[in-house]
């Protein structure tokens, strides 16, 4: 299921603009690595690296290598699209269809792919409901509209959505940004649970966040406002936070800039 | 101690502290009292000016208004009050100068119109009926317009949408741009304009004759860069996190265009459509044109002359007589609740698949 990420001397560009740069970093199997640091740094651009979605952007362009266990996402012939079936992503801001029901909601990424087995279908919209610990909440209304629910069921809604399809990898851009601390919670453990099926690569700007649910942490960081963001650790989550390498990790995780 | 606390008490009420957040009001019906006033002062400076113009009246009364509200709301809540209800005062007056004429216009079709409006003039054509006589009906004039007005749509709709679609989810550069000033050109086209083009090219040079359908690609012109602005505008309203949730759970583009994009942006699409149609469905000059008029039903929109109602109205109207006239205000009508259900059927339509909450 899970597969282990391998980066090396990756960078991203907007047009001309590089917004981060030759970064190199691997991402351990069936656990959770966290990436923290000041706004703008590229942590989100580099983790829409992580299934083409950067490139979804106008001007969006990438360079270097994406090692998905042995296989290079950016290599040629590689097709976007079977990179995201692989590579599931959640989004800061909830966004279900507003179109669709509960229901049809977590079936889409199946249906809208083709697959219509309507047995199946049910088992894995199920499945995928009580992964994201909706299910109790929904059962009885799953041909309501998605849009009806709460914005931290809402977010569960979509994350329910992102693992029926399978993925191997689950990346989450500030998932809980949006939501208050109790939805934060039930999201948080969550990611406890779905770490040991999934993959699981976070951005959060809370680092209590990452200290709580992340196995490994990543800082970035940008040397001046227009300068390409850049990784400047990555190590054991306890470690970042009681004994990191750099002064500037340490600098940011106590408060004293950013 | 409680003594002291009720003997202090009436002093306060004695002197209340002066409120530095409450200001004098005028009462809540004072916008129309004072409309009311200024209607009477109108009618009656009209009266005993001897005005015959009920215009005039009108805008009087309406000047009168905005000028009373201005002075007694500066002088009794100060000039930010004053200044708010003179702004909205002008709101008002600047609508109903923009109702009066819709309303007077619908009411003076209703009633001219209905004088012969029956099933009977809804299901017969002009055919062999002497002009100068009551009589007759606009069911060739319907027919026409409905088939004019169905192909026009049906060349001009998928061809709007899709282009849409393109400018929106694809068009980047120098293509999209070029398409997107043709199409600014093609809304300035003048209608008579679009039925040259067509007559010239389809008339003329292919040597075709006039039929319904050389019509429709006239109205077709003029309804697809209309489908494609107000689609253009629909598709751009879609958040771009929607594309991004299919995009990533592995949903091809185009895939992602026509599940998600289009069903969310479905209700204003159609509004836009209907619209257009109702636009081309007043158009009379390529008909003159293309689709030559006739006083026959010709229920084949591919060959041969026909009718529509704004072509009806017209020539009914050319005529100038009293039974002519009446045919005319009846079509007019017709033709006002045609594009009305139009409208309202675009409404519900909207309404319904409106993404729901």
């Amino acid at each position: 299921m899970a597969k282990r990420i391998d980066v090396s001397g990756l960078s991203a560009y907007y047009g001309s603009f590089r917004a981060i740069d030759d970064i190199s970093m691997t991402v351990e199997p069936r656990s959770v690595t966290a990436f923290i640091g000041p706004s703008g740094c590229g942590k989100s651009t580099f983790l829409r690296t992580l299934n083409r979605m950067h490139e979804v952007t106008n001007g969006g362009r990438v360079e270097g290598k994406v090692m998905l266990d042995d296989e290079d996402l950016y290599g040629p012939g590689v097709d976007p699209v079977s990179v995201r079936r692989t590579v599931g992503m959640v989004f800061q801001r909830p966004n279900p269809f507003p179109t669709m029901s509960i229901y049809e909601n977590v079936a889409a990424g199946l249906r809208l792919n083709g697959d219509h087995r309507k047995k199946d279908l049910d088992e894995i919209v199920e499945r995928s409901l009580k992964g994201a610990n909706l299910w109790n909440e929904v059962k009885d209304r799953l041909n309501r509209p998605g849009s009806g629910l709460s914005g931290g069921q809402q977010q569960r809604l979509c994350i329910a959505r992102a693992i029926a399809v399978e993925p191997q990898v689950l990346l989450m851009d500030e998932p809980c940004s949006a939501l208050d601390p109790i939805s934060t919670l039930a999201i948080e453990d969550l990611i406890g649970e779905l770490k040991s099926r999934f993959t699981i690569v976070i951005v959060t700007h809370n680092m209590q966040q990452a200290a709580r649910v992340s196995d490994r942490t990543a800082f970035f960081n940008l040397a001046e406002v227009g300068a390409p963001g850049k990784l400047v650790e990555i190590d054991d989550t306890e470690r970042i936070f009681s004994n990191p390498t750099v002064q500037a990790t340490e600098d940011y995780i106590s408060g004293r800039f950013g | 101690m409680s003594r002291t606390a009720v003997a202090d008490a009436p002093v306060d009420r004695a002197a209340p502290p002066v409120s530095t957040l409450r200001q004098p009001r005028l009462p809540r019906w004072a916008p129309l009292g004072l409309a009311a006033v200024a209607a009477v002062l109108g009618i009656g400076i009209g009266l005993v000016g001897g005005l015959d113009s009920r215009l005039q009246w009108g805008l009087i009364a309406a000047v009168l208004y905005l000028g009373l509200t201005a002075v007694l709301a500066s002088t009794v809540e100060g000039t930010r009050q004053a200044k708010d209800r003179l702004a909205t005062s002008v709101i008002w007056v600047c609508f109903l100068l923009a109702v009066v004429p819709l309303a007077s216009l619908l009411w003076e079709t209703l009633v001219r119109g209905a004088k012969v409006l029956d099933g009977y003039f809804l299901t017969h054509s002009m055919s062999g009926v002497i002009t100068l006589e009551p009589g007759g009906g606009i069911y060739h004039a319907l027919i026409g317009t409905l088939e004019q007005v169905g192909l026009a749509t049906l060349i001009a709709a998928p061809l709007g949408l899709l282009t849409a679609v393109y400018l929106v989810e694809y068009g980047t550069g120098r293509l999209a741009k070029a398409i997107t000033f043709f199409v600014d050109v093609m809304t300035g086209i003048p209608s008579i304009v679009a039925g040259l083009f067509i007559l010239s090219f389809w008339i003329i040079i292919l040597d075709f004759g006039y039929s319904g359908f050389a019509g429709a690609m006239a109205l077709a012109i003029l309804m697809m860069p209309i489908v494609v602005r107000s689609t253009e505008e629909m598709l751009k309203l879609v958040p771009n996190e929607l594309r991004e949730a299919s995009l990533a759970l592995g949903v091809p583009k185009w895939k992602t265009i026509i599940k998600v994009v289009l069903p969310t942006a479905v209700g204003g699409i159609t509004t836009g459509i209907m619209l257009a149609v109702a636009r081309i469905a007043g158009e009379s000059a390529p008909i003159l044109l293309l689709v030559f008029g006739s006083a026959e039903i010709n229920n084949n929109p591919f060959d041969g002359a026909q009718s529509s109602l704004p072509y009806f109205i017209y020539e009914q109207w050319a005529l100038g007589n009293e039974a002519s006239y009446d045919r005319a205000w009846a079509a007019a009508l017709v033709l006002i609740a045609f594009v009305m259900i139009l409208n309202l059927v675009a409404r519900g339509i909207a309404r319904w698949k409106a993404p729901k909450h």
